[in-house]
């Protein structure tokens, strides 16, 4: 049995790490409370982007290979957006599982496979099994807050990849944000850009462009890039907090638990000490 | 026809920064500023560095300075998607000197392609900076 002074000190010791988990747990709250916010205001440009495309991807007879691929689907691209930090439950473990289970897919299809990890966690995991594929790794993107100059550096480097002919198609996976409990991790497809579904209203044929179609088209595809990197990177982050906030909030609650779990003992052998001295006294005193 | 307005909204990646009923705008596009009247015929166009001016009963009530980026006009609407904008007020044009020099510093220690890479961004920079000084001259 343990005595009453180790009892003490674990007490005191999951008491601070519950102090920890929910100190951590109002920060994440705070942070998804504001990433939640940038994603939202975000959601115009992109949306916007999208009806640009549409209406000019009807048009553009033969547009640039950004938008209608190199011909060949055997060099897959895979970026894989992790947070830079843990305790975060199974967020960053379940965009791994799902990075390896493509990469595996892809392979099993005897396409050729390589990787752009953006965020520290996602490297680690897949380094043990995948490390040859690593192109390389970007980190503390989203350390302070999601900016699209980082989202637009890296949508740039794809496109150079891209351009010098690294690879084919290019897929992004991330966790879209549900809510604070549930993240879905999705597959997007980035390069070469899929064609949003043209709403019917046939109106793309009655623009005019200046200069051409090809020419918007060829300045709009590289910016479309670096937009669906950057609402990736917006929803991956609030995604991180999210799980985070979970993943913190159940922490201290299994803190308190186990802290009223050790009151209990620790009440149970004060009380069983007092009673063996209770006895040892008194049994002393009729031994006399 | 002099109340009749159009939808003008300007949109960055970060935000929508302005969504309302304008008489008129001009937007600066890459063959040439063109004025946006209510019922103009549909048009997409790439835009330049420049400034948009927003008309309100036939005054102009904003300046915006963009960096670029592309403009679609429908019959009742004009929507601006901009990188960048900052009213011509607050324009700051030491801000993009002292990030040429800072820029000019870096490629000092740069070869190779990273070298042409910086050396095209120092030129997209020069090009901000000159369409800043027309705006605010």
């Amino acid at each position: 049995m343990p005595s009453l002074k180790d009892l003490k000190t674990r007490i005191n010791s999951v008491k601070s790490t519950q102090k920890i988990t929910s100190a951590m747990k109002m920060v994440a709250a705070a942070r998804l409370r504001r990433a939640q916010e940038q994603a939202e205001a975000a959601r115009p440009y992109s949306e916007r982007m999208d009806r640009m495309i549409a209406s000019l991807a009807g048009r553009a007879a033969r547009g640039p290979t950004l938008l209608s691929g190199t011909g060949s689907q055997d060099r897959h691209l895979i970026v894989v957006m992790t947070a830079d930090r843990g305790l975060c439950g199974g967020f960053n473990s379940s965009i791994a599982r799902a990075a390896r289970t493509r990469i595996a897919e892809l392979e099993g299809e005897g396409r050729s496979v390589s990787v752009l990890c953006i965020g520290r966690k996602g490297r680690d995991q897949l380094r043990r099994d995948h490390a040859s594929l690593i192109v390389d790794t970007v980190e503390g993107v989203t350390q302070r807050g999601v900016e699209f100059a980082s989202a637009s550096e890296i949508g740039g480097r794809l496109i150079r990849m891209f351009e010098e002919g690294a690879f084919d198609v290019c897929t992004l996976i991330y966790n879209r944000f549900q809510s604070a409990m549930t993240q879905i991790v999705t597959l997007q497809q980035v390069i070469p850009a899929p064609v949003p579904d043209q709403e019917g209203d046939g109106g793309g044929g009655l623009y005019e462009y200046e200069p051409d179609e090809e020419e918007i088209l060829a300045d709009l595809l590289p910016r479309n890039v670096a937009t669906q990197v950057f609402s990736a990177l917006l929803e991956n982050t609030a995604s991180e907090h999210g799980a985070r906030m979970t993943a913190m909030d159940n922490a201290t609650r299994n803190a308190g638990d186990m802290i009223d779990d050790l009151t209990l003992t620790y009440n149970r052998t004060r009380q069983a000490y007092i009673t063996k001295e209770l006895i040892e006294i008194i049994s002393g005193a009729e031994a006399l | 026809m002099a109340d009749e307005t159009t939808l003008f909204e300007l949109v960055s990646p970060e935000r929508l920064l302005l969504s309302r009923q304008v008489g008129m705008v001009v937007v600066p596009g890459s063959e040439g500023l063109f004025g946006v009247l209510p019922r103009h015929a549909p048009l997409i166009s790439t835009l330049v560095p420049g400034v948009i001016d927003v008309y309100e009963q036939g005054a102009v009530t904003d300046r915006i300075f963009i960096a670029g980026g592309f403009a679609e006009v429908t019959e009742d609407r004009c929507t601006v998607l901009a990188e960048a904008a900052v009213p011509v007020a607050e324009l700051d044009l030491a801000a993009t000197e002292q990030h040429i020099v800072d820029l000019g510093e870096e490629l000092k220690n740069l070869s190779g392609v990273e070298a042409e890479q910086m050396t095209a961004r120092i030129g997209e920079q020069q090009r901000l900076l000159e369409a800043m000084r027309a705006a605010t001259a």
